[in-house]
């Protein structure tokens, strides 16, 4: 960490330079009877040797991936993150959240922007990617209201109902000012019926919205679904995980007009809160449609190659509020991370990273439901993750879990929404996520942990 | 189609109307101002539009400018030769340049309009 100065010194330089004599006269404008005139009710300062001793005492504290077994699931997972990535990230050239003013100056930057949307547009198998949302709630609620754009149909969005409920929550609250009705289809078996979805359709939906794999792990008929959605004259959104398709088709492969994803998963460490990273891609015909900052690659005056961003025109600063979505930034370094992560693993690590997950979680589903009093919830196939219901109820089974060492989880008694699942799914079932990080034998103290 | 014989918006869109059917476009001084137009979105047939609301989109490599509705009505035909060819904007504005055609719903609208005459005073208070 740096050491920052302030000293007294310092100070008086600073109030000199903006013209000022104290820091009382700085702060003259605000109203006396605001002004606190006392100091802070603060102990007294530490020394350096003192401080470090203390901090180290608190961070020890901390539980994290490094210290117990995580096996959980439900949008963000613990994947192997190759120390290359941390070494590139922090290089003082790229360390920053933020897309520069004059982005144009910042070529390294946006010609790594222009990278990850090169590898997001052939992950999600669709012509263009932007450079990135905040997470992978607001990449829903981004590529709804671009359905809506798109379609001109602002009416209904059906929603499949193993989406992630937290994304369902985010999209309520981009469309809580508007008309637009938020249909969810119920899937108490763990996936869709596509006869609920027709049922659910009607001449004002903008656009179906899916996740696969799924919020409980198993996989949707999602070709299905976008055929369904386009014989109504809607689109079909997907939401996926961005490492499935080392196994599984891409969203573009299978129908969909829009991609998004928590790209979580790419390289970006478990954060209580995040930041995470949020993906979206469209076809070709929609890009003017397409919320968020655009990276395009041409030609300078000396003809050398140079990054730019693109279809600014549709952007808030110059749109107002005819823009396409109130987002004029990206999540810079999070994407750098998912580009060199992807740039690390190429073709083959993807697909090695995606089959381990899929075996391993194949072995720890066969295992746990070989345990007396231990079933999986629903039989729908399913990638790295899935739903186990334990007799004497979740909480237990997370409790029985911790006391070994290892997590599991969310209870699906936690999640918000989802009435329609069984009474016993709910107090029962709990969602086991298996990365490739995990070894047979932690997996095999996870099934004694609930035996 | 002849200028003169046009009627005009404050917004810069022209109409010219034969029957019930109501040709639309953008005036040469609109061109002139966008610059180098890169895009048009262009409502579909079938779709109601209704006087003063936007019923599509120009794009210019510095701004997307809104194309409001000259007159209220059911779009009929657009100029489907139009988005590829934006250059027929500049080389024709009042001619091959048209955008959509509408069946009028409220003639009376006509009345809101600017002579060619009007319009160009508005314009020239415009540019200062």
């Amino acid at each position: 960490m740096s050491y920052l100065f302030s000293t007294a010194d310092e100070q008086q330089q600073m109030l000199q330079r903006i013209g000022v004599n104290s820091l009382q006269e700085l702060v003259a404008q605000i109203p006396v009877g605001l002004q606190l005139n006392r100091p802070l009710n603060l102990p007294p300062a530490l020394t350096e040797l003192e401080l470090e001793r203390h901090l180290r005492e608190v961070a020890s504290r901390n539980v994290g991936t490094s210290t117990r077994l995580c096996f959980m699931g439900g949008g963000a997972y613990d994947h192997f993150i190759p120390s290359v990535v941390d070494e590139i990230t922090s290089r003082g050239e790229f360390y920053t959240a933020y897309t520069p003013y004059q982005a144009e100056a910042s070529q390294g930057t946006l010609q790594s922007f222009f990278e990850f949307q090169s590898l997001i547009a052939e992950l999600s198998g669709l012509d263009v990617a932007n450079s990135s949302l905040y997470d992978g709630g607001s990449g829903v609620a981004e590529a709804v209201l671009m359905a809506s754009r798109c379609t001109a149909r602002v009416g209904r969005i059906v929603v499949v109902g193993s989406m992630n409920p937290e994304y369902v929550q985010s999209l309520q609250t981009y469309l809580v000012n508007k008309s637009t009705e938020v249909h969810v289809v119920p899937t108490p078996t763990g996936s869709a019926d596509l006869a609920d979805i027709e049922q659910a359709m009607n001449g004002q939906t903008a656009c179906v919205l899916v996740q696969h794999p799924n919020f409980f792990g198993g996989l949707e008929e999602v070709a299905k679904i976008a055929e369904l959605a386009h014989r109504h004259g809607a689109l079909l959104v997907q939401s996926f995980d961005p490492l499935s398709v080392g196994l599984l088709k891409r969203p573009g492969d299978l129908g969909a007009d829009i991609a998004v994803a928590e790209g979580q998963s790419l390289g970006i460490p478990l954060q209580f809160g995040g930041p995470y990273l949020g993906i979206l891609a469209c076809r070709q015909q929609f890009v003017r449609k397409m919320p968020g900052r655009l990276i395009g690659q041409t030609v300078d005056r000396n003809g050398l190659r140079c990054f730019f961003l693109n279809l600014q025109a549709r952007e808030q600063h110059i749109r107002r509020e005819g823009a396409t979505s109130n987002i004029c930034t990206n999540q810079g370094l999070m994407a750098l991370r998912a580009t060199v992560y992807l740039s690390l693993l190429g073709p083959t690590g993807l697909k090695e990273v995606a089959e381990l997950s899929c075996r391993k979680a194949h072995y720890a589903a066969d295992r746990l439901s070989q345990i007396n009093g231990c079933e999986l919830a629903f039989s729908s196939p399913f990638f790295k993750e899935f739903v186990l219901k334990h007799s004497l109820g979740s909480d237990v089974a997370i409790r029985m879990a911790a006391a070994a060492g290892v997590d599991i989880g969310p209870a699906l008694n936690r999640l918000p929404g989802m009435s329609w699942l069984s009474e016993e799914d709910r107090e029962q079932g709990v969602l086991i996520a298996v990365t490739e990080s995990r070894t047979r034998d932690e997996i095999d103290t996870l099934v004694a942990a609930l035996s | 189609m002849d200028p003169a014989s046009l009627n005009y918006t404050k917004t810069h869109e022209w109409v010219a109307v034969e029957g019930d059917i109501a040709t639309i476009g953008i005036s040469d001084f609109a061109v002139h101002l966008l610059s180098d137009l890169v895009y048009a979105d262009l409502p579909p047939v079938g779709k109601k539009i209704v006087q003063g609301q936007p019923f599509g989109e120009v794009e210019s490599v510095k701004a997307v400018s809104d194309l409001y509705a000259p007159v209220s009505g059911e779009v009929t035909a657009r100029n489907e030769k139009l988005p590829d060819n934006l250059d027929l904007l500049t080389s024709s504005p009042f001619g091959d340049g048209w955008m959509v055609k509408v069946r009028l719903s409220s003639p009376g609208e006509l009345s809101n309009l600017l002579s060619q005459t009007a319009y160009q005073s508005h314009c020239e208070a415009e540019k200062h």
